[in-house]
């Protein structure tokens, strides 16, 4: 057993199992904080990747913006206590069957395709990747086009929230 | 890269339908928005998986993008629960209806 072999199992457990409990808690509250911990195993999986920017921003950007997000509105909201899982059972049965179904498909053709035959890059060339610099100098070189739209989308977000959450005064 | 790159694939399409089981399933639409999220971060997982193993960083660009579009994503949407809280009183996506036909 490889150290990184480890490092998968262990953080692969912690993101498989925080998803399942994620979507069966009937607390939304707790549903967030199982997400969280699922972010974090995802970020522990980047670093074992050799993807370090992505895993910290993973931890500050989705941990520390987005999810505070989740936790402020459904603190906010409180709702009072209603059915939240659907109540047709049949529909129920049919989401699980499907989601089977498409996850067997996936195995299936996964180890059909066998993806790992094709590329394997040395692992200084994956260090090389991961590293800030590399995504910095790309970002700035080739792909400066997409991050300027990508300020505008944040900017046009950011006054459509503000738009469709303030108060209306007639 | 010592560990097969089927096992990292497997665990994100794992993550990717358990998403898709959540949206399908729950009724609480802040849970179906996590779920949402849950669904783009699997496809991350695959996007940096192939990164790595190609040595090539332009799937952890796509990452950082995507990660843009869920935090706009994430803003605009929380935004639109608040206001239909504030319209309906209830989170229920079966009692928000109408938009439907």
């Amino acid at each position: 057993m490889s150290l990184q072999l480890i490092l998968f199992v262990l953080f692969g457990t912690i993101a498989a199992v925080s998803s399942v409990l994620m979507i069966t808690r009937a607390n939304a509250l707790i549903s967030a904080l199982f997400l969280i911990l699922n972010f974090a195993g995802l970020s522990g999986l980047y670093l074992t990747l050799n993807a370090q920017f992505i895993a910290v921003t993973q931890v500050i950007v989705y941990a520390g913006a987005i999810m505070v997000l989740f936790l402020f509105v459904i603190m906010l909201l409180k709702p009072e206590h209603e059915k939240y899982f659907s109540h047709q059972p049949k529909l129920k049965i049919f989401a699980f069957f499907i989601a089977f179904i498409v996850f067997i498909q996936l195995v299936f053709m996964i180890f059909v395709s066998h993806p790992s035959q094709g590329n394997n890059a040395s692992v200084a060339a994956s260090v090389k990747a991961g590293t800030i610099e590399e995504i910095g100098k790309q970002l700035y070189t080739n792909y400066v086009l997409p991050f300027e739209a990508a300020g505008y989308l944040l900017l046009a977000a950011t006054i459509g929230a503000i738009v469709l959450a303030k108060k209306k005064f007639e | 890269m010592n560990i097969p790159i089927e096992y990292y694939l497997i665990l994100s399409g794992f993550m990717f339908l358990v998403g898709v089981a959540g949206v399908l399933t729950r009724r609480n639409a802040i849970i179906v928005f996590m779920s949402i999220e849950l669904m783009l971060n699997s496809a991350n997982l695959t996007l940096v998986t192939f990164s790595s193993y190609m040595g090539n960083s332009t799937g952890q660009l796509f990452v950082f993008f995507v990660m843009t579009v869920a935090a706009a994503e994430a803003a605009v949407g929380l935004a639109i629960i608040l206001a239909m809280f504030r319209n309906k009183l209830t989170l229920n996506i079966d009692d928000i209806n109408i938009l439907k036909w």
